[in-house]
């Protein structure tokens, strides 16, 4: 929805939105110059919680990174460590173990299932519907138990090794993963329901906040914000990585652009997780857990070193500079709502704020995974 | 205008069945933990802060090699130990964790020979006192021992 009338500049006002506002998820604030109800510019303010992860990249072992990358992006910790230890790896030339990287996909996609199901819930919740989010986090709290009983830790997890895993999956794991996909395919046809064709968020989200493909394009957005923009691109088969190519499953791709199209690709990709995690689990060979030879004191080579995986909100990418010490030169982190959430500033212009709201709400950000 | 009609029709429908589903949930078995009236049981894999584990006689298997303490990033490990006479290799004086810095991260389970570290079951943890988290885990052990 656009500006109907001539921008006159001196009605505008400033208004604050956030540090602490529960429409941005964390300290996020932005500046919105206003029109009324219109927004004339908006312009986010990041690094309330910068914490300087990559800095500290550079100040400890390789290995001592490894929990950082668990606290970067809170939601999906598991793709942030499948990054990181997969980029060592391949800067190391380890082999990781069939059973290891099984495990990996199992885990990293039951990460994303409930990383999707927080921002269903935290969405509605934007818009104004409360309950949704209840049912949203009944269900993820069944992902948390079963990643918690392998991992030991319910949030920020920091379950990968360089060349396999901490510990083996428990005897319950199996067959609890097997219940929780039974009774989440039971689940999703119920949020249809009661979210998807509800009226009020149709009027809501459906054609709001269009982001055309040149918008993505231009600010380098992934996941599923360009997915709901008819760009066909998923590091999972664009690049791929780990035993991805193994499984059979779909990406989905809306073209609407808008809102709904975005929210559309996260309900599909919770539908396509359960296929990947189901397609493993019947997979899933025995064996070890860790590649035997792997050095106490890592030294990778000298080089230049970049791995990009798929997580819940895009591509991630880290790379690193290795000057052949047990230390980082460098170490960044591409993260992928750090993109996404660049794009608001041009999509918002001329919005209603409670349109760009949903907008914002539909980007799925994550704010310590922007400031870092 | 039909399509208005539809709208509006179809519209109301989808409310009265959202309604139904919250409605259908209040009939449901209650899923939520009544902590703290109920408190569950940790997994075995759950990590709380780290202690030390006994031997049978209650003493420790720690040699106080510090790789514990060299491999955590955070430095929140403190061991020292010291030489006694008539005993082989050093015998630990002080182990102490400083857990307002730790992320459970596991790096000192995984680096301990003698495996004399373990991750405890404790959750309840809740102080508005920094000290309350700075642990002594040789007397831990020992209060435990008695």
């Amino acid at each position: 929805m656009s500006h109907p009338l001539p921008i006159n500049n001196q009605e505008s006002f400033v208004l604050n939105l956030g540090p602490q506002h529960p429409a941005t998820h964390g300290v996020l604030r932005v500046k919105l110059t206003m029109d009324g109800e219109y927004i004339m510019h908006a312009e986010p303010v990041l690094g309330y919680i910068h914490r300087m992860h990559e800095k500290m990249g550079e100040n400890r072992t390789w290995a001592q990174f490894m929990p950082n990358t668990g606290r970067m992006d809170y939601l999906s910790a598991l793709s942030f460590n499948h990054c990181y230890a997969a980029l060592v790896e391949k800067a190391m030339g380890i082999e990781v173990p069939e059973r290891a990287e099984y495990l990996r996909v199992i885990t990293v996609e039951l990460n994303r299932i409930s990383s999707h199901l927080v921002w269903f819930g935290a969405f509605i919740l934007d818009l104004g519907g409360f309950s949704p989010l209840l049912y949203a986090f009944d269900d993820r709290e069944h992902i948390l138990d079963l990643l918690e009983s392998v991992t030991g830790s319910r949030l920020t997890y920091c379950y990968f090794r360089f060349g396999g895993l901490y510990n083996d999956i428990d005897e319950n794991f199996v067959d609890g993963t097997r219940e929780f996909i039974k009774t989440m395919r039971e689940r999703l046809p119920m949020y249809h329901n009661l979210v998807t064709k509800n009226i009020i968020l149709i009027k809501r989200i459906k054609d709001i906040g269009p982001i055309s493909k040149e918008t993505i394009r231009k600010y380098g957005a992934t996941g599923p914000v360009a997915r709901g923009s008819g760009i066909d691109y998923d590091i999972r088969k664009n690049e791929p990585y780990s035993i991805y190519p193994e499984f059979d499953f779909d990406i989905p791709v809306y073209t609407e652009c808008d809102s709904m199209a975005r929210y559309m690709v996260r309900m599909d990709e919770i539908e396509q997780s359960m296929r990947i995690i189901e397609q493993a689990l019947d997979k899933l060979p025995e064996g070890p857990i860790m590649a035997p030879k792997v050095p106490k004191i890592l030294k990778p080579p000298k080089g230049d070193y970049y791995q990009a995986v798929e997580s819940a909100r895009g591509s991630l990418g880290m790379r690193a500079v290795s000057d052949g010490t047990n230390k980082a030169y460098r170490l960044k982190v591409r993260s992928p709502t750090f993109s996404n959430l660049s794009l608001f500033s041009e999509v918002s212009e001329g919005m209603l704020l409670p349109d760009a709201l949903a907008l914002m709400g539909s980007l799925d950000l994550v704010i310590p995974e922007i400031d870092r | 205008m039909g399509a208005y009609f539809k709208e509006l029709f179809s519209g109301t429908k989808s409310l009265f069945v959202g309604l139904q589903i919250t409605f259908g949930q209040m009939l449901k078995p209650l899923v939520t933990q009544q902590y703290p009236h109920e408190i569950s049981t940790m997994t075995p894999r759950f990590r709380g802060h780290i202690e030390l584990i006994p031997k049978e006689d209650g003493t420790t298997k720690c040699i106080v090699c510090g790789m514990c303490q060299r491999s955590c990033p955070s430095g929140c490990i403190t061991v020292a130990g010291e030489k006694r006479e008539g005993v082989k290799g050093k015998v630990l004086t002080k182990y102490r964790l400083d857990f307002t810095k730790c992320s459970l991260c596991g790096m000192c389970v995984e680096s301990c020979r003698p495996g004399a570290i373990t991750f405890s079951k404790e959750y309840n943890l809740a102080s508005t006192r920094k000290e309350d988290y700075t642990f002594d885990l040789l007397k831990r052990l020992e209060e435990k021992a008695k």
